[in-house]
């Protein structure tokens, strides 16, 4: 069965939490004792209506000041697919959470306030779902009821949006824009008969119609080696396999391929997936690989097609984001985890920040604060193999870790 | 050598991969990692992504069950008999132990239950044997506090989690750099649903305890749950009336806090019927939960598993 990702992201009271509590309601995903406790919950605030942002807005903190402060995971499923939406907050940490969302996700929901138009936590939501390259996003334009389904304020604000995508960096995204209210389930799973001039489909509908190719971004495959297996039982005495997931593209037996760094040449001599021994291991599948000459491969190690080989330096330049409290500062180390591997890494220059509005770059920027985007250039104590974001998002991606608390900090995007 | 050509990412299970991953990700980033089992399906399922992880070389690393001495005795005869078949290791500490020691208090009342005495026993089982990271079955979708959980989610010294101070998990890079004295909870399943659960079992062929299919047993009405009566362990006022009804269990935890349900799904195909078709949520049928609104996220800050 296939398993959609989508993130959702929005300002604080732009309905976000009630269209996908809608969305749960309208395909019958709510259970009975769950709907009864958002009834009884919306009977004692006093609201003549179902408040179906109590279904996922899940910490004590954000009932009590009626918003959402974190991701949260919501899952819902029809005949033909398994949903995940992780929804993630307009304020605050916006940055850091919706760049988080948007990591994991195939697809974006980004909601406009009718009444209000494109306001700049939109702008935000757009440019962070284009930096993250999320292939498909849908535009749903929210409370059309309280614009009385005015067809004219749609196609006003689509137009305002229009300009946004003109200023996209990546333009192969799919984007469409859909009229709804949330609120009271127009075109979200039903048909709205408040609209007869929007022909296209509901929100449920184009999420099902959403096929895999339209979400998944393809590259080279890269095996980046995550624990060797060596069960020294009599059975497999000898056996030494390599146990990683396939990013990016398909690894097949007999493939000529190189080990990084020591760029040593070898053959793929069987695939296994748990007792089976496979031909070919597709892309996303956790396999074991082991290959026709004794190698010394370790964790970090990665596993490459001899014909495709990654950039290997001991540099590289990223967009990144800044999500931590202290800031970052040329000169600053930290730890960088590029997939699996680890390695020590010193910020170089700091180039330029993008503007809080996207209107332009700030070059004059000496340290990055929290939800700062900016190109950064970092030098590393040992190379690491990667792709450029763009080619393949997996192996262009990184995360930057504080060493002195642990934490993860920032997240960056290869150029 | 079978052929089996895995071509398609439609044939195969996201949700099982990213499942592997994890385990693979905690046996190397870990000096102590310990699968926390509680003989329910969801660890049951647990055992079954660890074995794939790691195969053909064994699970490297134990299984550990906090007992509350209230388990179902299905549950505890199924547990011995899986780590005997799997030649794994099984740690089991017990909250009898716990309270015998004056750690904890046995709670009383009609609504007593051993549940929440667990977590001392957890943490210091932890502290015993210096784990660093405690693998779990909890799931997202169970209920609203654990929405937000992540799947390698950092507890300080006394085991607390700060709901508000969590690392944020990128694509799938998983940090697991930790203080000395602090652990890791993880949690492979996180982006399964109960019927995700179900439908592995069933491909899978999974075998789990005999109580989640249906069976007679003596049982009494409270609250509009149905409750086990044919032992000691759940309190029974004198007028709460004993009859034989079809039942089967949806989780399987301490008997005093786990409610079963009318079913006459008697086989694996027709509990997953029944989950696609059923209206309850599984958590529903939890009496912890119930207490408060927020009684997860308390448990949870408290150090609960």
């Amino acid at each position: 069965m296939d398993v959609l990702k989508i993130a959702t992201a929005g300002s604080v009271d732009d309905g976000k939490s009630t269209l996908i509590g809608r969305l749960l309601y309208d395909t019958k995903s709510l259970t009975s004792d769950k709907l009864e406790a958002i009834k009884n919950k919306s009977q004692q605030l006093g609201y003549d209506y179902l408040d179906f942002s109590l279904a996922t807005d899940g910490l004590v903190a954000e009932r009590e000041q009626g918003i959402t402060i974190d991701v949260a995971h919501i899952y819902f499923s029809t005949v033909n697919k398994s949903y995940i939406i992780a929804d993630t907050p307009g304020h605050v940490e916006y940055t850091r959470n919706m760049v988080t969302g948007a990591s994991t996700s195939q697809a974006a929901i980004v909601l406009i306030d009718a009444r209000k138009g494109v306001i700049e936590q939109t702008n935000r939501h757009f440019f962070i779902n284009n930096l993250l390259r999320i292939k498909t996003v849908i535009v749903a334009i929210n409370k059309m009821d309280l614009v009385d389904f005015s067809e004219e304020r749609y196609n006003e604000i689509k137009s305002e949006f229009e300009v946004l995508m003109s200023k996209r960096d990546y333009q192969d995204q799919n984007i469409k824009f859909i009229p709804v209210s949330a609120l009271k389930g127009d075109n979200v799973v039903n048909k709205s008969e408040n609209t007869p001039w929007y022909t296209g489909e509901t929100l449920l509908e184009h999420l099902e119609n959403i096929n895999q190719k339209d979400v998944l971004n393809t590259g080279t495959p890269r095996f980046p080696v995550q624990y060797v297996i060596r069960p020294k039982t009599e059975e497999f005495h000898d056996f030494r396999g390599y146990a990683g997931k396939v990013y990016g593209g398909e690894l097949s037996v007999g493939d000529e391929v190189v080990i990084l760094p020591s760029q040593t040449k070898s053959k793929i001599k069987e695939i296994h997936f748990y007792n089976q021994k496979v031909q070919t291991a597709s892309r996303r599948s956790s396999v074991l690989i082991t290959l026709d000459d004794d190698v010394n491969i370790s964790r970090g190690d990665m596993i490459v097609k001899a014909n495709d080989l990654p950039v290997i330096d001991k540099q590289f330049t990223a967009t990144i984001s800044w999500m931590d409290s202290q800031n970052l500062a040329s000169g600053n180390k930290y730890v960088i985890q590029h997939g699996v591997n680890k390695v020590l890494a010193k910020v170089d220059t700091i180039h330029h920040k993008i503007n809080p509005d996207y209107s332009g770059i700030d070059q004059s920027a000496q340290v990055l604060n929290m939800n700062d985007i900016a190109s950064v250039t970092f030098k590393l104590n040992k190379p690491i193999f990667y792709d450029a974001f763009k080619d393949h998002r997996t192996n262009g991606s990184f995360i930057i870790i504080d060493s002195k608390s642990n934490n993860t900090v920032g997240a960056g995007f290869i150029q | 050598m079978i052929n089996k050509i895995m071509k398609n990412t439609s044939q195969i299970n996201p949700l099982e991969n990213e499942a592997i991953y994890i385990f693979r990700e905690v046996a190397a980033q870990f000096e102590k990692p310990v699968l926390l089992f509680s003989g329910g399906k969801d660890s049951i399922t647990l055992v079954r992504l660890a074995q794939k992880a790691f195969y053909p070389a064994k699970i490297p690393f134990p299984l550990m069950h906090i007992d509350t001495g209230h388990n179902f005795p299905e549950t505890i005869a199924f547990r011995d008999r899986l780590v005997k078949e799997l030649g794994l290791e099984l740690i089991v500490r017990n909250v009898q132990d716990s309270i015998d020691q004056g750690k904890v208090k046995e709670e009383s009342g009609r609504y007593a239950s051993r549940n929440q005495l667990q977590t001392t026993t957890l943490l210091d089982a932890i502290e015993e044997f210096k784990f660093d990271a405690c693998i779990g079955g909890a799931r997202r979708d169970e209920e609203k506090a654990r929405a937000k959980e992540r799947i390698f989610s950092v507890r300080d010294d006394f085991g607390q989690w700060d709901e508000k101070n969590q690392r944020p998990e990128l694509f799938d890079m998983l940090n697991g750099q930790i203080e000395l004295g602090q652990n890791v909870r993880v949690f492979p399943i996180s982006n399964w649903t109960e019927l995700d659960v179900w439908s592995y079992i069933e491909k899978e062929k999974i075998e789990i305890p005999s109580i989640y299919f249906a069976h007679t047993r003596a049982t009494f009405l409270r609250d509009g749950l149905i409750w086990s009566a044919d032992d000691d362990v759940v309190y029974r006022d004198e007028d709460e009336e004993v009859i034989e009804r079809i039942v089967r269990f949806r989780t399987v935890g301490d008997m005093s806090c786990t409610a079963a349900v009318l079913s006459e799904a008697s086989d694996i195909s027709s509990v997953v019927q029944e989950i696609r078709d059923s209206s309850i949520s599984e958590r529903g049928a939890r009496i912890d939960d119930k207490r408060s609104e927020a009684a997860m996220e308390k448990r949870k800050q408290q150090g609960y598993f």
